[in-house]
């Protein structure tokens, strides 16, 4: 049992008030709030340890390299991952999925295709429609079913020998739905195509194993677990690591410089050119500690009791529709009042200080699906609380009640 | 006809009644309702500002002199903002509306809504409104 007001107490924002109310952040989908911890440690290594990585031969450089080199271990750790190499960090998700499009750019081929679906975030869509409008592939899309789900029989049809990637997300941002991506894993793998998964939604929410899950790429946000702004982790099986083109060229990512070849170093550092978010890096581990510390499946079996209180109060309130109603979901509800446009809904609640997402949520074809301008997204936390979605259900009901 | 800084006075003063946000939000939802409505025939593509979370249409009409603004939003909080540029700007001269300062905005108290912020699109109303002034001016 998990004890939440201990956990609480680890996040010092939350003791802050909005417009005079206390803060209830149901926005965690956006980013979540930041441990002391992870704060103190990003301060920490500004203070005391600060140098370039990888480079110096002097103390300093040391140190900040060792702890550099500690979070890829525990994010080797954390993940399953069958080596530490395998490990590349990134500014981000949308980062790692453009280093893989960047790559597949000049893999591939017209007559080439990737997949990809249709309740991905922008950043899962974009790249790949730039990797196909240079390579030349087509990118295919799995659809949605009314549920909230991927139509699963229509995966099968899209895959064929033409298939070189499939790209799709844990969980969706917007509706929630965990992805079956354990099937669509082994179903493409059939078909020699390499899976990339977009596990943002899912790190802190999910436990994790590469080495079973079997997927080439997988990737996440630490500003989504806890973690600062501006890390991210790309997975990738070493061998498909080392057929990938370099994404940025220039320094760290070199084995040897000339005008007339450049060679590149080895993994992981190939994918890392340039000075990193070093301090982020080290700060990020308090965050994967953290986690490890609660347990994943901890924290999922909290998460999920909050969903289905906050799930049933919300569809006490009249004329509400729920976007996204899979059977196994994630700790995200988008719900439409009828009659109201979620904008409205956002603004009034935000006065009484609660922080719900409004919006298309960076999926304008998922509201493209369903008919709507945008929905209105509450995203938990382990850290929120049964008392959090009382005062939040309240708040909505008065914005009913006034725009009404 | 009063002028755009005469208007803009009764606007603060009006909004300097109201003792909380609930009142100032439910007199914008109350303006949002007695918007000039655009005629269906002009809720088009083109008349859509982009850059706002909910959809606002906006329609110029020049007659006599004068600019006509009509519009319309899906977000009744949005109706409220563009009401009240209406009310300001609406029925003045082309030249009066691209030199207008809009000081109001930063008087009457309601920066969630008011400030420019990608979400509400205000920015891209204004934008728009002296666009059309512009173009009639010529």
């Amino acid at each position: 049992m998990l004890d939440i007001k201990k956990i609480r107490a680890e996040f010092p924002i939350l003791n802050r008030k909005v417009n005079g109310m206390d803060l209830v952040y149901f926005d965690n989908g956006a980013t979540t709030q930041k441990l002391q911890s992870v704060i103190d440690s990003e301060a920490n290594y500004y203070i005391d340890e600060n140098s370039n990585i990888h480079r110096g031969v002097h103390f300093l450089s040391r140190l900040a390299t060792n702890k550099y080199e500690e979070t890829r271990r525990a994010v080797q750790d954390f993940i399953g991952a069958k080596h530490k190499h395998e490990i590349i960090f990134t500014k981000g998700t949308t980062d790692c999925i453009n280093l893989v499009a960047n790559g597949y750019r000049t893999m591939l081929d017209k007559g080439d295709e990737i997949i990809i679906s249709e309740l991905e975030h922008h950043s899962n869509i974009v790249p790949w429609q730039m990797c196909c409008e240079i390579s030349g592939a087509t990118l295919k899309v799995i659809p949605l079913l009314d549920n909230g789900i991927l139509d699963m029989n229509e995966f099968e049809n899209l895959l064929s020998k033409n298939t070189k990637l499939v790209s799709v997300s844990h969980t969706s941002n917007t509706l929630g739905t965990i992805n079956d991506i354990e099937t669509i894993i082994a179903k493409a793998h059939n078909f020699s195509a390499k899976v990339m998964i977009d596990g943002a939604q899912a790190a802190s929410h999910i436990a994790l194993n590469m080495q079973k899950l079997n997927a080439d790429f997988y990737c996440f946000s630490a500003h989504k677990m806890f973690g600062p702004t501006g890390v991210g982790v790309l997975y990738g099986k070493e061998e498909v690591l080392n057929i990938l083109p370099p994404y940025q060229g220039g320094g760290e990512m070199i084995k040897e410089v000339s005008f007339e070849k450049t060679t590149y170093a080895g993994l992981p550092h190939k994918f890392e050119a340039g000075t990193p978010n070093i301090a982020g890096v080290i700060a990020f581990k308090q965050a994967i500690d953290f986690i490890t510390d609660l347990g994943v499946s901890e924290i999922a079996k909290y998460e999920n009791e909050l969903l289905q209180y906050a799930t049933a109060e919300v569809l006490k309130i009249e004329g509400v529709k729920i976007y996204g109603t899979a059977a196994h979901k994630s700790s995200i509800i988008s719900f439409n009042i009828e009659g109201l446009h979620p904008y409205d809904i956002g603004v009034i609640v935000d006065k009484m200080g609660i922080a719900v997402r409004t919006g298309h949520h960076c999926t304008q074809p998922i509201m493209d699906r369903f008919n709507i301008p945008g929905t209105v997204r509450i995203s938990l936390a382990v850290y929120n609380t049964k008392q959090e979605v009382d005062v939040c259900i309240k708040a909505i009901k008065k914005a009913k009640l006034m725009l009404s | 006809m009063s002028t755009i800084e005469e208007i803009q006075t009764e606007i603060i003063d009006d909004f300097a009644m109201f003792d909380d946000w609930i009142q100032k939000y439910e007199y914008l939802i109350d303006l949002g309702k007695d918007l000039p409505q655009i005629e269906e025939q002009y809720k088009t593509e083109d008349n859509l500002i982009k850059g706002c979370q909910s959809r606002v249409w906006l329609y110029a009409e020049h007659t006599k002199g004068k600019i006509i603004y009509t519009a319309d939003s899906d977000a009744i909080m949005t109706k409220g903002i563009v009401a009240i540029l209406i009310n300001v700007l609406s029925g003045q001269s082309p030249a009066e509306i691209a030199n207008a300062k809009l000081d109001f905005i930063n008087e009457i108290g309601l920066t969630e809504q008011l400030s420019p912020t990608r979400a509400n699109g205000l920015v891209s109303m204004i934008k728009q409104m002296k666009i059309y002034a512009l173009a009639y001016s010529k």
